[in-house]
C-alpha cells in the first residue's frame, strides 16, 4: 500500500498540488485521472520520489518516503518498477539487454538465471523472438511490453504506469491494460496508473483517484463511476453524447 | 554537490569497466582522424609562420626545430586539439545525455535506484582521461613531424638543422606540462558537457542550447586552465 497524505506542490508560484491524501491499495489498480494539467503527472512523480513535494507525506506501507536517506532510497527503489510515457528504453541495448538491465546492475545472478529471469519476463508480456531486436525496430506496443517487463524483471512491490496507453490504439491499449491488472494481481503489487483513457478506467479501475486543478475531485472504483451523480464525473468520465448515450442505456438495461 | 554524486560508490565495478572501454572507444578511437587531420595542420603552420619570422634574422636556422618543437608541446598540441575535442566530444556527450534526460531514461535509472550521475559520467571522465593524454601526446608527434616535413619541403630549411634544434635545450619538464595540460583539459570537456546535459530542460531547442552550451563552457575552461597551468607551472 502506497499512501499520499495532504501532498502540496508549488512550480514558480502555481499550486500544482493542493493537499492530496489517498491510500493506493495493495493488489489493486490504482488509477489517477483527470484533465491534462490536473496534476496527474506530478502527483506520479512525488509519489516515486522524482519531484520532491514542498509539503506532505508518502508512505510505502510503514516506510516514510521523504525521511529515508539517499542511500535507503535508493535501497527501496530495488522494489519499485516503472513504466515511463514513452517507454525509456535504452535506445544502444537490445531487448534482452534492457530487460537484463536492472539485474546486471543489482543482483549477483549468473548469467544463465538472469537470462531465464529475463525470457520469464518476456513471455509473460507476450513478447517471442524480438530478445535481439533493438528498441527502434519494435512497435510502439511491443515497446510498452518491454518497458513492462523491465519494471518487473526485479520483481517489485510497487509497480508505476505514466499514461501506459498513450500512442496505442484501442485494442493494444486494451491488452497493456489487461496485462497490468493480471500482473498486479499475480506477484500482489500496489500499481498506479496515471491515465487519461476512458476506456481504461472503465476496464481496470479498482481504486480511482479523479483529481482536478491539483485538487481530489471524486474518489471511488469504475463501479461506482456508473452509479455517481457527481457532476464533474459526468462531464470528465462521460463528456462526450455517445458516451453519456451508452452510460444511460447500461443503466437502463441494469434497472 | 553534482560531482561528488559523480564520484561516490559504483553499484556494480563490472558495469562501470564494460562502460569505461565503450568509452575509451567512442572518445578515444573515434577522435583519431579529426586528431590526425589538425595535427598536420598545425605542424605545417606553425613551421610557415617561424620560417616567416626567422626569416632575414641572426636567429640561428635549427632554432626552428627547437621552438617549433617548444611551441607545440607546450601548448598549441594540448590546447588546440582540446578545444577541437571539446566541439566533437563536448557536443556528443551533452546530446547523449540530455537525450537520455528528455527522454526519461535518466528518470528510469533513478527508480532503478541507480545513481546516474556516477554511471552516466564518471565512465566517461575515465574514458576521456586514459584517452584525450594519449590522442594529444599523438597530436604532438604528427605536428612535430608534420612541421619537419614543411619546414624542409616547402620552407627551405635542411632536416640536419631541423633535426639539431629539435634535440637541442630539450627539457622533459615541458612534457609533463603538456600531459597535466591534457589530464585538466580532458576532465572539464567531459563535466561541463555532461552536466549541460544531466541538467537539460524539455524541447528541441533546449538539447541545442546545452550541445552549443558544453562546447562554449568547456572551451572557455579550457583556456582560463590553460592560463592558470602555465603561471603555475612555468611562471
Amino acid at each position: 500500500m502506497i499512501k499520499a497524505i495532504n501532498i502540496h506542490k508549488s512550480f514558480d508560484g502555481t499550486e500544482v498540488l493542493k493537499g492530496i491524501t489517498f491510500d493506493f491499495r495493495k493488489s489493486k489498480t490504482n488509477l489517477i485521472i483527470g484533465r491534462s494539467g490536473a496534476g496527474k503527472t506530478v502527483l506520479l512523480k512525488t509519489l516515486v520520489g522524482l519531484i520532491t513535494p514542498d509539503n506532505g507525506e508518502v508512505w510505502y506501507d510503514d516506510i516514510d518516503f521523504y525521511k529515508l536517506s539517499l542511500k535507503e532510497i535508493r535501497k527501496l527503489r530495488k522494489k519499485v518498477g516503472m513504466l515511463f510515457q514513452g517507454n525509456a528504453l535504452f535506445d544502444s541495448m537490445t531487448i534482452e539487454e534492457n530487460v537484463r538491465f536492472p539485474l546486471d546492475m543489482f543482483t549477483d545472478m549468473s548469467f544463465e538465471e538472469k537470462q531465464e529471469q529475463v525470457n520469464s519476463c518476456l513471455n509473460r508480456v507476450e513478447l517471442e523472438g524480438v530478445n535481439d531486436k533493438y528498441p527502434a525496430e519494435i512497435s510502439g506496443g511491443m515497446q510498452k511490453r518491454v518497458g513492462i517487463a523491465r519494471a518487473i524483471v526485479m520483481n517489485p512491490d510497487y509497480l508505476f504506469c505514466d499514461e501506459p496507453n498513450s500512442g496505442l490504439d484501442p485494442k493494444t491499449a486494451l491488452i497493456i491494460d489487461e496485462l497490468i491488472q493480471s500482473i498486479t494481481k499475480e506477484n500482489n503489487m500496489t500499481t498506479i496508473i496515471n491515465t487519461h483513457d476512458m476506456n481504461s478506467v472503465m476496464e481496470i479501475g479498482e481504486n480511482i483517484l479523479l483529481l482536478d486543478n491539483g485538487e481530489v475531485a471524486w474518489t471511488g472504483s469504475k463501479d461506482e463511476i456508473m452509479h455517481t451523480d457527481n457532476k464533474y464525473i459526468e462531464n470528465f468520465i462521460f463528456a462526450s453524447p455517445f458516451l453519456k448515450k451508452l452510460k444511460n442505456q447500461a443503466l437502463d438495461n441494469y434497472k | 554537490m553534482w560531482l561528488i554524486k559523480v564520484f561516490s560508490k559504483p553499484e556494480k565495478t563490472r558495469m562501470y569497466y564494460n562502460e569505461v572501454l565503450r568509452q575509451i572507444e567512442e572518445i578515444g578511437f573515434g577522435s583519431l582522424k579529426i586528431v590526425f587531420i589538425i595535427s598536420v595542420f598545425i605542424g605545417a603552420v606553425t613551421a610557415i609562420q617561424l620560417s616567416y619570422q626567422f626569416g632575414g634574422t641572426l636567429i640561428p636556422s635549427y632554432y626552428i626545430g627547437y621552438t617549433l618543437r617548444e611551441m607545440i608541446i607546450v601548448d598549441l598540441a594540448p590546447t588546440i586539439t582540446s578545444l577541437v575535442l571539446a566541439g566533437k566530444i563536448g557536443s556528443s556527450i551533452a546530446a547523449e545525455i540530455g537525450g537520455m534526460r528528455q527522454k526519461e531514461i535518466i528518470d528510469a535509472m533513478e527508480i532503478m535506484g541507480l545513481n546516474t550521475p556516477a554511471f552516466l559520467v564518471l565512465p566517461k571522465i575515465v574514458g576521456a582521461v586514459f584517452s584525450v593524454p594519449l590522442l594529444i601526446i599523438l597530436a604532438a608527434g604528427l605536428s612535430i613531424f608534420s612541421g619537419f616535413v614543411t619546414a624542409t619541403a616547402l620552407a627551405g630549411f635542411t632536416p640536419a638543422d631541423f633535426i639539431k634544434g629539435l634535440t637541442s635545450f630539450y627539457d622533459a619538464y615541458t612534457v609533463w606540462v603538456m600531459i597535466i595540460k591534457a589530464f585538466v583539459f580532458s576532465f572539464i570537456i567531459v563535466t561541463i558537457s555532461a552536466y549541460h546535459g544531466y541538467f537539460v530542460k524539455r524541447g528541441s531547442i533546449e538539447l541545442g542550447k546545452a550541445g552549443t552550451d558544453a562546447i562554449v563552457y568547456s572551451s572557455i575552461l579550457i583556456l582560463v586552465a590553460d592560463y592558470v597551468i602555465a603561471q603555475v607551472m612555468m611562471g
